[in-house]
């Protein structure tokens, strides 16, 4: 990495390490210090882990899209991990649903989100990714598609499942699903280790199917790789806060902004810590100085909307 | 060489290629000439594998298209399509930088930055090097996809339309390197021309195409005749001679003002008054 690209990294890093120290140990009060610590702890880890997958899977995906104004939740994708959930809770119930090991059925989801997204768009992707107010659309439509295919399973189950899906389909950063930590971190990880591994053919890709195969690059095979970590990453995201629309996209944005080259080796990793650094950051201003538990996803997604639509109005679609 | 036989190609129900043989030979510069729509892109596209190969057999130095490792391919032929749009923000030296890849798969050395300023250097580049390519000219960013090309290396290349965009002078100096490349190297390219005067002038080799299929083939001297271009595009041309080489006149032909487009139905008929 050159000097730019260090000193960016090293600032998000400190930023985020900044905003950890005092999430963890502003106002810790003399009671059951370890417990309030564990407490924090896991909260933490948490908006890191949502933070950095949704940073990295929007890179990701705009690379593969060949566009910055489309982002998996804005195509849909994180509805169709809450129909995956829904579908599960209409088939078994919710007595059913509770009882099925956690960790391993976590990983079942994602595995299917990462084939559903590898499917779903490989294709998309391979007819039109070009005309790029066609793919908006066509996302908008999946995304409502999804939306109401779950509120049917969810209207013709009974109330406490109902209960059950909603809880899963809004998003709060404040309330995330612990038991899910240890293996959702896991596979961000995981998953964050194989796109740095791909970040040099990832800068190939971003140039597009005419001008990578002619390079070399076995394009098809890296888009649906790609892709697929995009499902996972998504999967992980939406599991531990539920969906989120447009917070991926503003950090994206900043992420391609501040970055000083084009290239994945510093991007992935800047969006990481963008996404990490908003929300420990946020949830430690709204949570402790306003205690306000549950604003930052409401926050949040205003200014990824506002960000959305700046980019619509300026043209700045491709 | 390039050897293409029995290649066939549709798109949808159309027949876009008719059972194509051609081979085309090593050390030539080869200009690809014919009307709109003959199917000069779609051909050039099958050989740098960006459509996939319906029938027939593509090998290129004796590698088979279908049988080679995409990144042995890359090593052997470097290619600039007839539409380049770039999504991602890049400066012009990082898209130069490029054309290394298939040398160094992501980590350039020395040697692949030297082949880099060359390439910058040769397309008069470098004062422009640091700019990101949504700020610079259409010809300047054409420029830079053909530096990234040359800076590939390869023993082929293959152009489609590298003049877009080009003023006078930067055409001839872009065919001048060409024959540079050819005659002072040893490398082939192949590029699809318009302005068959730049095959006339530079040419070694030229190939003409209509309908999906290869009409005339051979020495510029024997493709460039006034029966052959006539026949080709559909439209007068008189062949003069200026410096030992055809020298292809067609603008001049005024009485044929009015004349429809040679493809175009009667109601699309430019009207004179
Ligand atoms: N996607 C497509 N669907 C249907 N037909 C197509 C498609 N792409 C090209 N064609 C047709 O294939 C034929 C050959 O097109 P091609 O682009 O190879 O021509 P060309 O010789 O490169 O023309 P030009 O000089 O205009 O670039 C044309 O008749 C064109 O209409
Ligand atoms: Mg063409």
């Amino acid at each position: 990495m050159d000097r730019p690209a260090l000193r960016l990294i090293a600032a998000l890093l400190g930023l985020l390490g900044a905003a950890s120290l005092v999430w963890m140990f502003q106002g810790l009060g003399g009671g059951n210090r370890a417990f309030i610590l564990q407490l924090r702890g896991t909260k933490l880890a948490g908006l890191v882990v949502v933070g950095a997958a949704t940073g990295i899977a929007t890179v990701l995906f705009q690379t593969a899209a060949a566009n910055r104004v489309l982002t998996p939740s804005i195509m849909g994708f994180d509805a169709l991990y809450v129909l995956l959930q829904t579908g599960l809770v209409a088939a078994l119930g919710v007595a059913g649903f509770a009882a099925l090991p956690a960790a391993p059925t976590f990983l079942a989801e994602v595995a299917a989100m990462s084939l559903l997204a590898a499917g779903l768009f490989g294709t998309l992707l391979g007819q039109g990714a070009r005309d790029i107010p066609r793919m908006i659309l066509t996302g908008v439509i999946l995304g409502v598609m999804f939306r109401a295919l779950s509120g049917f399973l969810a209207r013709v189950m009974d109330p406490n499942a109902f209960a059950t899906v909603q809880a899963a389909s809004i998003a709060s950063f404040g309330s995330l699903d612990a038991a899910l930590l240890p293996a959702a971190g896991a596979i961000a990880g995981l998953c964050t280790g194989a796109a740095l591994w791909m970040a040099p053919r990832l800068d190939l890709l971003a140039l597009g199917r005419e001008v990578a195969i002619p390079l070399g690059l076995r394009f098809d095979r890296v888009m649906l790789a790609t892709l697929g970590l995009v499902g996972m990453l998504v999967a992980v995201s939406t599991a531990l806060v539920g969906p989120v629309a447009f917070f991926g996209l503003l950090v994206a944005g900043l992420a391609h902004g501040l970055a000083p080259s084009a290239r994945h080796a510093v991007l992935l990793p800047a969006a990481g810590l963008i996404g990490a650094a908003i929300l420990v950051v946020g949830q430690t201003l709204f949570e402790r100085l306003m205690g306000q538990t549950a604003t930052l996803s409401v926050v949040v997604e205003f200014a990824g909307g506002l960000f959305f639509l700046f980019l619509l109005l300026k043209g700045r679609v491709r | 060489m390039i050897r293409i036989t029995g290649v066939s190609h549709r798109i949808g129900s159309a027949a876009i290629l008719h059972d194509i043989d051609l081979t085309l030979p090593r050390g030539k510069l080869i200009a690809l000439i014919g009307p709109n729509g003959a199917g000069k892109s779609t051909l050039l596209r099958l050989v740098a594998r960006l459509e996939p190969l319906q029938q027939g057999r593509i090998e290129v130095d004796g590698l088979d298209l279908a049988a080679t490792p995409t990144e042995r391919l890359a090593l052997a032929m470097a290619v600039m399509g007839q539409q380049t749009h770039i999504a991602s923000r890049l400066r012009v030296a990082e898209l130069v930088g490029f054309g290394r890849w298939p040398h160094h798969r992501g980590r350039p050395g020395a040697a692949d930055r030297a082949a880099v300023e060359a390439a910058l250097e040769a397309f008069g580049l470098a004062p422009l090097r640091h700019r990101f390519l949504d700020e610079i000219s259409g010809g300047q960013a054409q420029r830079a996809h053909l530096a990234m090309t040359f800076a590939q290396g390869t023993d082929w290349l293959l152009l489609d339309e590298p003049l877009n965009n080009l003023d006078m002078a930067h055409s001839r100096a872009l065919m001048a390197r060409l024959a540079d490349l050819v005659r002072g190297s040893g490398r082939s390219v192949v590029t699809v021309v318009h302005e068959v005067n730049y095959a006339a002038a530079w040419a070694d080799h030229v190939v003409a195409m209509k309908n999906g299929r290869v009409v005339a083939q051979g020495p510029a001297e024997a493709v460039l005749t006034e029966p052959v271009l006539s026949a080709l595009y559909d439209t007068p041309v008189e062949v003069a001679r200026h410096d030992d080489r055809p020298l292809v006149l067609h603008h001049h032909w005024h009485d044929q003002l009015g004349t429809p487009f040679p493809e175009a139905p009667d109601a699309a008929r430019p009207t004179v008054h």
